[in-house]
This record gives C-alpha cells, structure tokens and sequence, in this order.
C-alpha cells in the first residue's frame, strides 16, 4: 500500500491542510476522521441520501462520491465552517432552528450545505424550485415541509 | 408563574448543536488506539454452515483479530427474550431469538459469521474477502402459506414446524352476530411494512478500561438502560462497572429499540478482550440486513353489518411474518389485532393470528408497529361496505364511532401492554367533522370532482380514521436539579432521536420552576445520569418521561419554596417563583436566586433539621395505569396519472387529538415526518425479497423513500381530549401520522380512477405505479 499514498493538499473552511491518504480513502472520511470535522455525516454511502454533501469550489457536492485525492488544490466548505462564529450564524441555521425544520439533525448538516449552494445561486424563493434543489437529500424526520419553509425565510432575509 | 411554555411553539435546545456539526454521533468518537470492526454476513438465507477458515484474514497485515462464534465460548447464547406473550389463555409462542454469530446454522441473509478487528475499517472489510466459508445451503422459507405447509424446511428445527405463535383474542359472540347480520362482506387483505431507513444507520463503540475495570458503551439505542443491564449480566459485571451513553441519534423509529443486536453484544466482548476501544459503524447495505424491519401480513377478514351499515363483528385470520427469529415476542401482531378495531364500536371480534417464521431478517417495530395493519383492514371494509349498501364512506364510519359518552372504553381483548385494551378518553365525531370541512368534502364530491372528471383529470378524495395506542407502562423516571449557577438540570433515562426531549421536558420544568426554556439543561440517554428506566417506543415519551419531570420540578419546587420561606422567613404562601428567583409577593427587592438557594441547600459546616435532604433536587418516576388512547383523521384529495400512474397529492389533511400539547411546533414535525413514512408505505417503499429470500432492492437508489417532491405539505388541526390517565393530560403523538395512510391512499386512488365501476378494489398496501398498472389492466 505505501505506493498508493499521495500527498494532498486541501483548503477546508480557510485553512489549509496537507495530509498523506490513500488512494481509496474517501472525501467523506477523510474530513470526518482525519481532519475530525465530524459534521459532515454519511448515511449511504452510495450518493443517495445527501447527508454527507459538503460545498467543493463552491458547488454542493457528495463528499461520499469524491476521494480524497480529487480535493487536492481545492477548497472545501463543511458544516463547521458554515456559522461566521456562535452569535454570527448563517441566515439557514437561523431559520431552520425556527422553523423546526430538523428532528434528530443527521441529515441536516448536508442539508444545509446544498441550501447554501441553492440560495446562493437561485434568485427565486418558489416552493417547486425549493423543492427541486432539496429532493436530493432524505430526511426521515421532518416531512420536508418545514425545511422547506426555513429556505424560503431564510431566502427573503438573505435578499433583504 | 409569569410565562407558560406548556402548549408554547418553543425553539428547541438542542439545535444549536445540531445546526453547527457540532452535535455528537456515535460514528464521530475517536478515541486512542481504537480498533474498527467489520462483521462478514451470511450471504445465503438458509444453510447449513460447515466451517469458517479466518486464518488467511487473521494473517493480514493492519488486522488484529478475527473472531468466529466458537472464539465467543460460553459467552456465546442467544438473545433474551424481550417483551414475553401477554397473558392471553391458549396462546403458543416458539421462543428463537438471535445469535451473536452463526453457529450451526445460518437463518437470513446479512447474519453475521465473523468480525475482524483491524486499524481501520478499510483494512477490516479487506479482511473479509480473506475468509473462507463452506457452507451446505438449503431451501429458503420466504412465502408465509407455504411457509406452513408440511413440505416446506423448517428454519428452527426443534419447533418442528415454521409456526412461531398462534394467537386467538374474542371479544363477544361472532358466530351469533354473523348469523344476524344483513350483510357479511369478506375480502383478503396484504399489507405490507418496510424498513424504517433512520438516515443514521446504527453504531456501537466501546471501550474497556482496564485499569477502572469499567466498560462504556456509546451506541444507537433508545433503550440506554437496558442495554447497560443486559451487556452486565451478559459479561459478568455489575451494571455499576457499564455505562451506555445514546448520544445524540439519527432518527430510530423502532428498530433502535431492539436488543440485543448481535454486533451489540460483539463489539464490547471485544473490546474487553483486547482491552482496547472498538468502533462498529453498518453501513447502509448491512442496514437493509442487519437492523431489524417490519414487512407482511396476509388477513382474511369479514365484517357483518345491519342494513343500515352498523358493525355487528369482524372475524378476522392472519399470517404475520416475523422473520427468522422473533426476540420482541409478539408486539407488532397484538398491535395490529387490537388496532383493527379503531375508532369504532364493534361489539364481537373474533381475530386469530399464526406468527411465522421465514428466512429474513428479524420483524420488530417500526413507527405503527403492526397498527397500520389492522387500520387498513378495517378502513378498507369500512370503504368497502359503504359501497355495498350504497351508504357515503365517512356517514358509514360516523355511524360505528364509539360515542363520547363511552369512555372510558373497553375492547375487552389484551392490549401489547398485557393490559385490557382500553380507551381512556375521546371524542371522535369532532375530529371527522374537522377534517371533512377542511379537506372540503363534499364541495368536493358534488362539484370540484364532475368538473376535474369533465377535464379528464382523474382526481380522488379520501377520508380514513385511526386510533393509536400511546403512552403506555411500565414508568420512566426523572431527576431534577437546580445547579449553583442558577440553571435546572434535567436527566432521564430514555434515549432521544429528534423527538425534542431537550425541549419539552424543558418546557415543563421550566413552568414548574420559573426559569426560561434555555436555563434547563436536559440529559437523556446516559445511564451515568440517571440510572432506571424502559425507553423510547410506542409514543411514549412525553407521556411517560414527561410526566416524572413534572413530577420531580413539583417537588423541587416545593423545596425551593420552604427554603426560601425559611430565609425570608415568612410563609410559602407569600413567595412566587418566577425568572429565575423567588420573591415575597409585593415587596421589592426581596429576592433570591434559584442558584443561591442550590448552595444554601448544601451546607459546609453547622446543623441541619433532621430529615433534611441536600440541594434543590428530586428523582420521581411516573407509571401509567394504561395506556393513553389518541385518535384521528386523515383525510387527502389527490390527481392519479392514469398513462402513468404517477400520483399528485393536492390538499393534505390531518386532525389529531393527542390531548394536551406540549409544544405545537414539534408536534407538527412529529405529525409531517410521520405522514411522510406513510406515504413512503403506501407507494413507494417495499423490500423486495426473491424465492431465495435474497432482497432484491437493498439500496436508497432501489428501495425508494420519499423525498421532498413526493411528501405534500400537510394542513394539520387539533381537537384536545385530555386523557385522564397522566396529570399533564397528554397523549403520545410519534406515530400518529404514518398510521392510517395506506388505506386512505387505496380509498382516494379508487375514487381518482374511478376503479369501483371497473369493479377494481385495491386490498394491497404498497402500491406503486407499477402495481397500479397491473391491477387496473388485469381486469379490463
């Protein structure tokens, strides 16, 4: 395995990391166990469910679907790095928390980040296209409905 | 008290973890030196196993260990029996629980042969393409019928046949009242259950310390506490030397509850063993395997009726699949033979069930936990009737329903609490009315639909009733305790999945204790912190473990009332508790804060009365006579594409009474998720399983759970009938929502196509458009 190592070097949430991996190791588990940024949860591990998206180059992306390696030279958003600090946090979380828009929170961090992506490129706050963006990540919890109206809240103050 | 929170839309507590990656899973614990676990899975359902050579994985570099069941020695033992048969007269129950790993034989497909224990979990699962197994495979029993013939294998071989129980509950004379009846209206009925899917599959990770000689356990569970008793008595060890924390968990939805997983009882011998902390994550295949699920039943049912459509019985005969082995006895099928009578006077029953075994993984409760069974058996009569005798569907329920003036009401059959199966309060007529005003019914019926149908759309209305047995025994327990710094902790031995426990036994103390929301700090789901309790099912929870914090505040209450009556010295009665203080009512300034008089509970030096207790805190429980009865009505009108089959849910309709309410906002979340598993039920989730009892569709990409195109926005109201059994008044609400939706999907998917004139019933749950395709093609 010692030729299967290669030398990476990643920028997540600002900081710069340079790390050995294998090949094989996944993005996924590389941020979770390696960089211990655990908040990026994986619950298929086969690009289904979303829990595991983080925001690559600014793009919501399956952290479950990317190797490591693929991340070298590039800049990575997870969960952690979402919040500017405890009393500066992203328009999202605030509306998700008061919207009731998470239950057990698994599958909220990957939520998050491919609402992010939405909202920042998406001028429109209609239901169908919220919606759409959101129907590539499960949620076992909520029904959706009030996830659906954190983003829309979440979007009208983001725009005010 | 100055402000309310019981019954407030109340932010939860825990979010701000949740929202910030900072909340922790068991999957996020790093400890040193920590081994991973990979478990190699039978991938046969049914086979006799010859042996199992792990030397050529135990020779890899990077792995550690690799254990079969024959290194487990004495420790190895099936599982204990969970929940044993109520007391019912002339009931047989086949005992067979699990085992750690196979011995002998292997009876589903995904149970586990061996571990490895390497340095990561790449390495284990390396590992397990080096182990060499030789097994003699037989024939697979998947269909329940044939399951029960004398031709088919058997799976447990000292039952001598696949019969794992055989249940008969009656209520009244059957054979009298069908002899009476103007109407028997018999159909067969299959309903099936699938996998509850938590997006957080389970986990355990232990860690033996050696030098303390104490072992913690941080695993998925909702059931912390008896997880701790069972790993001590099963190891050998006081439950004091064995600590299991659930930390925070990614959905449960039942199967969390089962105990005792075979990688639960692995993963902390091994850790003992190697003295070392091991982690086992499953993945989402091992999932589909590994976790337990609910799938089928068959019924063949009968109701008689008087020609005005009034219920004279139900006879009712069924085929419950419990899978390859049954540790959580006979929960699901009780539930489903009790559930069946909903909402409705039914004065004679006569259900007989038969559990049978079959070569798949293990059935124990999933979120309605075999009620959705029974609902759709009695919904669909019900529809079915109303047609027959040409009588409105929801004129045909409204005459059945149990009259407000009945309660408490009894069914006179044994409940899955093994009490008698009770209705402690209700009032359903309401509840129907509301829905059938906010679903607009019969603007719908006399002109919305001919206009639609004038249109060529195909659009159905539907309208189904349930009740749910919440809230049930044996008790829970709380410890409530002002901390010196001036906030209320709260421990409780259940385990929490996104229920918002943090929140609403916050809620709760909070009033009692004059403190806001975000001053309780709650913990749930570590044995360390509160020591006894049953854990989290059957919507028991906020009834339950709610009630015991009520309990425990009111005498903490009382304490911080006599101290600072005794500090002030002046009477009780003059003090109101309010922001964190207590005050002598009208006299400025005459305040003490919670947190001082928490210190002046706890003397340094000099005398006290005796009796005295330290500090501002008390450990109570709460054990219900019953269990609380909720109720509801759902009702949906939705489009069917009839090229395509598709379905469009256009108004979703939920009225609920689950008495008194908490916190309106969680309710809500408690009523959408709940719905949107019905709906994943009714159309789209199914395991697949072929004639080798191999399942066919064991990813999220084939087995399909509803995302936020397919779950509607749900339009809820409330009616509130405070159940008497509990003095908060409460009645649970988890599983409400994904109860009764099967059979209000069959009913509106009829009136949508038009299927009564093609004499097409749907008697099936899932559908799908597949399905649809066939049922309605077949016949034309």
């Amino acid at each position: 395995m010692a030729d299967d190592i290669h030398e990476i070097t990643v920028t997540v949430n600002g900081t710069e990391y340079r790390r050995n991996v294998e090949s094989r190791m996944l993005l996924s588990d590389f941020l979770r166990h390696d960089l211990l940024l655990a908040g990026t949860h994986v619950g298929c591990e086969h690009g289904v469910c979303g829990a595991c998206t983080i925001i690559f180059d600014g793009a919501a992306v399956r952290s479950c679907l990317t190797l490591a390696v693929q991340a070298d030279g590039h800049s990575v958003m997870t969960i952690e790095g979402l919040a500017h600090g405890p009393d500066d946090i992203h328009p999202l979380q605030q509306a998700v928390r008061e919207c009731h828009g998470l239950q057990c929170g698994f599958c909220t961090p990957g939520i998050l980040m491919t609402m992010k992506a939405f909202l920042d490129e998406t001028p429109s706050l209609d239901e169908a296209q919220i919606r759409g963006a959101l129907s590539g990540n499960l949620c076992r919890c909520t029904g959706y409905q009030h996830i659906v109206d954190a983003v829309r809240l979440a979007g009208e103050r983001m725009r005010s | 008290m100055a402000t309310r929170y019981f019954g407030a839309p109340v932010h939860r507590n825990e979010d701000a973890r949740l929202l910030s990656g900072q909340a922790l899973f068991v999957d996020d614990l790093e400890l040193p030196g920590m081994l991973h676990a990979a478990f190699l899975r039978s991938n046969v359902a049914h086979a006799r196993l010859r042996s199992i050579d792990v030397s050529a994985a135990r020779a890899r570099p990077g792995v550690v260990a690799v254990y079969t069941a024959e290194d487990l020695g004495d420790y190895w033992r099936p599982g204990p029996l969970l929940v044993p048969p109520p007391p019912i007269a002339g009931i047989t129950f086949n005992q067979r629980s699990q085992v750690p790993l196979a011995k002998g034989k292997i009876r589903h497909v995904g149970e586990p042969l061996a571990v490895v224990l390497a340095n990561s979990r790449y390495l284990a699962e390396d590992a397990l393409a080096d182990i060499e197994v030789e097994l003699d495979p037989l024939p697979a029993v998947v269909d329940l019928e044939k399951a029960l013939t004398q031709s088919s294998a058997t799976i447990h071989d000292d039952v001598g046949s696949n019969i794992a129980a055989r249940v008969r509950q009656t209520r009244g004379d059957y054979a009298a009242a069908r002899s009476r009846a103007d109407h028997v209206i018999a159909r067969r009925f299959l309903y099936d259950h699938g996998a509850s899917s938590p997006i957080e599959t389970r986990g355990v990770v232990a860690s033996w310390d050696g030098r303390a000689n104490q072992l913690t356990v941080w695993d998925t569970t909702q059931a912390p506490v008896f997880l701790r008793n069972g790993l001590a008595g099963m190891l050998g060890l006081s439950e004091r030397q064995v600590r299991v924390i659930a930390p925070f968990v990614g959905g449960g939805f039942g199967p969390k509850i089962m105990l005792f997983y075979p990688e639960e009882v692995v993963i902390p011998w091994v850790s003992i063993k190697l003295n070392r902390p091991v982690k086992w994550i499953e993945d989402r295949l091992e999932h589909f395997f590994a976790t337990t699920q609910e799938r089928g039943q068959t019924h063949d049912a009968e109701i008689a009726l008087t020609a005005d459509g009034r219920i004279l019985g139900i006879k009712d005969v069924f085929l419950h699949d419990t899978g390859a082995y049954n540790p959580y006895g006979l929960t699901v099928p009780i539930n489903s033979q009790c559930t069946l009578l909903g909402p409705y006077v039914i004065p004679s029953y006569d259900s007989t069930f038969t559990a049978v075994f079959t070569n798949k993984p293990i059935v124990t409760p999933y979120r309605g936990a075999g009620r959705q069974h029974g609902v759709f058996v009695i919904e669909r009569l019900l529809d079915i009737s109303a047609k027959e005798l040409n009588i409105d569907r929801t004129e045909i329920r409204r005459r059945n329903l149990i009259p407000p003036d009945a309660f408490p009401y009894s069914n006179e059959i044994i409940y899955q609490d093994f009490t008698t199966l009770s209705y402690d309060s209700g009032n359903y007529e309401p509840i129907l009315d509301k829905a059938l005003e906010l679903i607009g019914y019969k603007g719908f019926l006399a002109e919305e639909q001919p206009r639609l149908r004038a249109q060529g759309r195909h659009v159905g209305i539907g309208v189904a009733c349930y009740v749910e047995g919440t809230g049930i025994g044996p008790y829970e327990g709380a410890k409530v305790q002002v901390q010196a710094n001036g906030k209320v902790n709260v421990a409780t031995g259940i385990g929490t999945q996104g229920q918002g426990h943090f929140t609403v036994f916050a809620q709760i103390a909070a009033d009692q204790l004059g403190v806001g929301v975000s001053d309780v700090d709650v913990v749930t789901g570590d044995t360390d912190q509160f020591y006894w309790g049953a854990g989290t099912f059957a919507s028991r929870g906020a009834v339950v473990a709610g009630n015991a914090v009520n309990e425990a505040a009111r005498v903490v209450r009382q304490k911080i009332l006599r101290l600072a009556a005794d500090h002030f010295e002046c009477a009780e009665e003059d003090l109101e508790i309010a922001d964190g203080g207590v005050s002598i009512v009208g006299v400025p300034g005459k305040t003490i804060k919670l947190g001082e008089l928490a210190l002046k509970a706890n003397p340094m030096r000099g005398a006290v009365r005796p009796g005295t207790e330290p500090g501002l805190e008390s450990t109570q429980y709460f054990g219900p006579p019953g269990g609380a009865t909720a109720s509801g009505v759902h009702a949906v009108i939705l489009a069917v594409d009839p090229q395509t089959f598709a379905l469009e849910v256009l108004k979703y309709v939920v009225v609920h009474d689950c008495g008194a309410v908490i916190n309106p906002l969680i309710l809500a979340g408690q009523i959408h998720g709940g719905v949107a598993q019905g709906i994943g039920n009714a159309f789209y989730e199914q395991l697949v399983f072929d004639d080798d009892g191999q399942l066919l569709n064991a990813s999220l990409a084939d087995y399909l759970l509803p995302s936020a195109l397919e779950v509607p926005r749900v339009e809820i109201a409330h009616t509130v009938t405070l159940s008497p059994l509990n003095p908060l008044g409460i009645k649970g609400a988890g599983e409400a929502g994904a109860i009764p939706v099967g059979p209000l999907f069959a009913q509106a998917i009829e009136d949508a196509l038009g299927l009564a004139d093609k004499k097409v019933e749907l008697l099936e749950i899932p559908l799908s458009p597949n399905r649809l395709f066939e049922l309605t093609t077949k016949s034309r």
